[in-house]
């Protein structure tokens, strides 16, 4: 199955796009999406205990299920205001 | 006008004032907070800053705060709109508006909606200073994260 990644600030940067396509193996969860993300780009992978996730537009867990389809974001620490 | 708003617009206090208070009969008091663009940081000069966020996200959080400070502030009105893209130094970035029956709690949920702000709207400070740039980082948003919206109360109560 097909999912949108989106990454902003810091982790765009890193991996030079904002949004890219994966393809993973159903049934999978945000953690799938991001271990396949970062089997690819292991400069990621500092920012797994430091980062919110989301799947459509609403935050999640890495445990919550992923579906075909899904938008799944990955979001540093935020510094708005 | 939208009581929760990203845009990359400037942004108008007075205008937001307005759609808060329109109404308001009941209300004795409202409250403003605008954060602005310094021309310091951390030692740094900066030149300007560009404001990221990932929209539809930023909204919904937006929309979580007012809703999270009207159930702890019953009767307390607040609006909140953050602006986006490239802001030079002395321009809002934020501009906050509670309004309520008694100052206190006007106060109160502005300082409030700012700490949370903070804590869990997905937007990201780029900083352009003299010899570089940096991407800010503060904290791990999670909306869900009791001591965090704790903390920011505390600060609000203070």
């Amino acid at each position: 199955m097909r999912v949108t990644v989106k990454l902003f600030a810091r982790l765009r940067d890193m991996a030079g796009t904002g949004e890219l396509i994966r393809e993973v193996a159903a049934p999978a969860t945000v953690h799938t999406v991001w271990k396949s993300l970062t089997a690819e780009m292991p400069s990621l992978v500092k920012y797994e205990g430091a980062m919110s996730m989301a799947v459509n537009a609403e935050y999640a867990r890495m445990a919550a299920a992923v579906h075909d389809g899904d938008e799944v974001a990955f979001l540093p620490p935020v510094s708005g205001g | 006008m939208a009581l929760a708003a990203i845009t990359p617009d400037p942004l108008d206090l007075q205008a937001l004032t307005r759609e808060i208070v329109d109404g308001a009969a009941g209300d004795g008091a409202v409250a403003a907070f605008t954060g602005l663009v310094r021309d310091r940081s951390q030692g740094r000069k900066v030149r300007f800053l560009e404001y990221e966020a990932y929209e539809p996200l930023a909204l919904r959080a937006l929309g979580r705060i007012i809703d999270e400070a009207s159930e702890t502030w019953p009767g307390v009105r607040v609006g909140l709109h953050h602006r986006i893209g490239r802001l030079e130094i002395g321009e809002a970035s934020i501009v906050i508006v509670a309004a309520s029956v008694h100052r206190a709690h006007a106060f109160a949920a502005c300082r409030y909606a700012i700490e949370r702000v903070k804590q869990i709207v997905p937007i990201w400070k780029h900083e352009y200073f003299e010899g570089g740039e940096v991407w800010l980082e503060g904290a791990a948003a999670d909306p869900d994260d009791e001591k965090a919206k704790l903390a920011a109360y505390r600060i609000a109560c203070a």
